[in-house]
């Protein structure tokens, strides 16, 4: 009985005193170097989609560290934190977070991206979320610290549109839209409705419950309906079974198309030759495997068992790349602050200025070793995303290959709809509107 | 020694009754009542109170009202999500529509509101009992998931489903900043908890605990079986209700219906039942322990400075957390408030072990 007794009150005084250890300070950071937070998903439904996305994030991180020895001289600090997709969670992190004076997060969720948006203006932290995030945040003058760099929604949803009007003309066609239930996959809805107005297709909505296993109902819809396209905008084992469940209702793999977050290998993988056909948007980038800055990944990092990817082979998958080019437009915009505040450790707020003021052109995307994989990017307080370019690549049983040309979103009827959107947020926030003629 | 009530004597029937008869309860709870509004405010860290003592309190908020249902009344409830996501949004409804109203008020109403979804819910319970009454609030669980990602008028028509709460502001003062925040919370969990135990100390909370015992004798006696179900429905989805308007507006400040899911009901009931049923501090306690024992375990191996990765670190929090739920319920099934209770009876006791 004493025993007992001592083995509660030993648990018991184990977990005050882990309490307590939380409330001091983490360990102390180094003020030499730039703090950037990995907010990841090692675990849980997406982990088949994070793990490589973290992969990359991170080594791109050690790259710089390791070949040019920080950013101009200053190195880059780094601590995962493992989210789960989980909005509390990702919230919880980036408290924990704050206190090491991060210059910006990269959330890797649309969800946890709107929770921090709220957040960030009080705490002057930017949020670079590339490819993912909220469409209307490209809106600078209200979205003062979100850059959805590379591409938004809302770009992606009206180039797939593009590519599917260039077959032949829409009118009187049905497309369906199976997303998942949430605010990632509700984001292209407005401009699939708005354009299903202007080309006369019928757009079906498909929501499929997180985290995405059970398809059968929606798949068996769409064989009843028969819509003559498929967007699928899915996420984490969401893909997988959307396309299990699409051969095994003999849906055309060829009629398909996916968001970029829903074109990777571990998408199609699991189906292999089945999933022959398949197409994805591609951001800019697909799996290539063999420019300069995977050499020099294998080179500075692999070869020297310093590598966060589990083998060789995960370097330069989709995904992979992708976090490689978060980090770097991350690392960039570093380098654009310090170029104009000095070579040392920037605060977010210069930060700030550096991501609102990139210039990635054509000369440094080869100099940094990404050539074909990113298209020119140049941010302003107008334009938080740079660049609005993505190209469709396809599955042919094995790997990915382009199939079509870059196509640029329509900014004609997409400027007003964004403009809208931020100022209804700003109006709900009161938050003041910057005059982006004025900022500097 | 320490907890003699010797030369305690009462005069007044109103000594008799109060809260906490014995000097030394009063004097600790005060003092952490104290500690907890004057003192933490100045020590804690920010991380601490927005990450660990806000949480921490806003969900002992709903774990307090599931445990008037679940504890207290007997009535076993799976719903408790799809409620606070009731409170939440009826929150974001009355701050986003009538935009007079102040943050008090709005939490109220958005209490009210939850407790009228939680009466029809609870209707069932007045045919059915145990496993059954959870697989029917379950679907309550689903349906009002359902509801609030589908019913545009909810969300005010926003195209992503994801809404985000104005601006807190109290009798024209702005809260801004980790400390007004946890005090606003604090103040509000503080008042809702003395609510809760006066009520369960009075007629109705002896009528709850009277169905949850033995509801055909309580009948038999007189205890109006609707009445009294549905009155515990009612009180415990108004607490669970704010507790959702809060954590939507004081904690996240933007949300989608997922924050609300299956996996948030099934937290709670863990929290209630690791707690102690049919205890008040049993809900602190059960929310200390499944809100910030994950947190600490999630950081101790780097505190400690043991290099692992994250992956590694979630996977052993889970298996650590659950081996300690497994621990906790055999050592003692009724609760970490009944080892509480133990504890006290020991004080009572000693030095002298008989």
């Amino acid at each position: 009985m004493k025993r007992e007794y001592r083995i509660k009150a030993a648990a018991l005084a184990l977990a005050v005193a882990g309490t307590l250890g939380v409330a001091l300070d983490a360990l102390a950071q180094s003020s030499k170097e730039i703090f950037v937070p990995v907010l990841v998903y090692r675990t849980g439904p997406y982990a088949p989609n994070g793990v490589p996305w973290a992969n990359g994030f991170v080594d791109y991180l050690k790259l710089v560290n390791a070949r040019d020895g920080g950013v101009n001289g200053v190195k880059i600090a780094y601590e995962e934190c493992e989210t789960g997709y989980a909005t509390d969670r990702g919230v919880e992190c980036y408290e924990r977070l704050k206190s090491k004076h991060p210059v910006a997060y990269s959330p890797l969720s649309t969800g946890i991206t709107y929770a921090l948006t709220d957040k960030v203006f009080g705490d002057h932290i930017v949020l670079i979320t590339a490819g993912y995030g909220r469409a209307d945040s490209v809106d600078g003058a209200v979205f003062r610290w979100n850059f959805p760099m590379l591409g938004t929604y809302w770009d992606g949803a009206d180039i797939l549109v593009q590519h599917v009007k260039a077959k032949g003309s829409l009118k009187g066609k049905k497309i369906a839209l199976v997303y998942h239930d949430s605010p990632y996959g509700k984001e292209p809805i407005p401009v699939l409705e708005e354009l299903a107005k202007r080309e006369g297709f019928e757009l079906l909505k498909l929501p499929v419950t997180a985290p995405g296993v059970e398809q059968k109902a929606t798949w068996l819809q769409i064989r009843q309906q028969r819509p003559d396209y498929v967007f699928v905008w899915g996420w984490g084992v969401m893909n997988s079974t959307a396309l299990k469940e699409a051969i095994a209702v003999s849906y055309p793999r060829a009629q398909i198309y996916g968001v970029w977050w829903s074109a990777a290998e571990p998408d199609v993988v699991p189906a292999e030759m089945a999933a022959k056909g398949y197409n994805g948007l591609a951001l800019g980038h697909s799996a290539e495997k063999t420019d300069p800055i995977h050499k020099d990944m294998i080179k500075y990092l692999y070869d020297k068992g310093q590598g966060t990817a589990a083998n060789k082979s995960d370097i330069g998958s989709v995904l992979y790349n992708r976090g490689m080019l978060s980090a770097m437009l991350t690392v960039e915009s570093i380098r654009a602050a310090q170029k104009k505040y000095g070579n040392r450790v920037v605060t977010g707020d210069e930060v700030r200025w550096g991501a609102e003021h990139l210039n990635i052109d054509a000369a440094r995307i080869k100099a940094l070793g990404v050539e074909g994989m990113m298209q020119p990017v140049h941010t302003s307080c107008a334009d938080h995303g740079g660049v609005h370019a993505a190209r469709i690549h396809t599955w042919d049983g094995s790997e990915w290959s382009y199939t079509s040309e870059m196509y640029t979103s329509e900014t004609k009827y997409l400027a007003p709809m964004i403009k809208a959107s931020a100022e209804k947020y700003a109006a709900e926030k009161k938050l003041p509107i910057e005059d982006c003629g004025k900022a500097s | 020694m320490i907890y003699r009530e010797t030369g305690q004597f009462k005069t007044t029937y109103a000594s008799d009754s109060q809260l906490f008869p014995i000097l030394q309860d009063r004097a600790f709870v005060i003092g952490a009542l104290v500690f907890a509004f004057v003192a933490v405010p100045f020590l804690a860290s920010d991380y601490l109170f927005r990450a660990i003592l806000t949480p921490f309190l806003i969900l002992s908020l709903a774990a307090l009202g599931l445990n008037i249902l679940v504890g207290y009344c007997g009535q076993v409830s799976l719903g408790t999500g799809g409620f606070m996501a009731v409170g939440a949004y009826a929150a974001y409804n009355f701050a986003v529509r009538v935009p007079q109203l102040d943050l008090i008020v709005i939490f109220i109403l958005a209490g009210l509101c939850a407790a009228l979804v939680g009466v029809v819910f609870g209707i069932p319970s007045l045919r059915i009992k145990g496993f059954y009454l959870a697989v029917a609030t379950l679907a309550a669980q689903f349906f009002i998931d359902w509801a609030f990602a589908r019913i545009q008028w909810f969300t005010n028509d926003t195209p992503s489903g994801s809404v985000s709460a104005p601006p807190l502001s109290v009798l024209g003062h702005a809260i801004q900043g980790p400390v007004q925040k946890y005090l606003l919370v604090l103040s509000i969990v503080a008042v809702a908890a003395l609510v809760a135990r006066n009520l369960t100390r009075g007629a109705i909370g002896r009528s709850w605990m009277a169905t949850r015992d033995m509801d055909v004798a309580a009948e038999v006696i007189g205890i109006r079986p609707l009445h009294a179900k549905l009155t515990a429905f009612a009180v415990s989805s108004f607490f669970v209700g704010m507790s959702g308007a809060l954590w939507a507006f004081v904690y996240l400040g933007s949300w989608e219906p997922l924050a609300f899911d299956v996996n948030r009901s099934f937290q709670l009931l863990f929290m209630v039942i690791i707690g102690g049923l049919g205890s008040i501090l049993g809900s602190f306690l059960g929310a200390a322990f499944i809100v910030i024992l994950p947190l600490v375990l999630n950081q101790l191996p780097t505190a400690l400075g043991i290099p692992l990765s994250t992956a590694m670190i979630s996977h052993i929090e889970f298996m650590v957390f659950g081996a300690l739920i497994v621990f906790f319920l055999i050592a003692e099934p009724r609760g970490l408030a009944r080892l509480w209770a133990i504890g006290k009876e020991k004080l009572r006791l000693w030095p002298f072990p008989h």
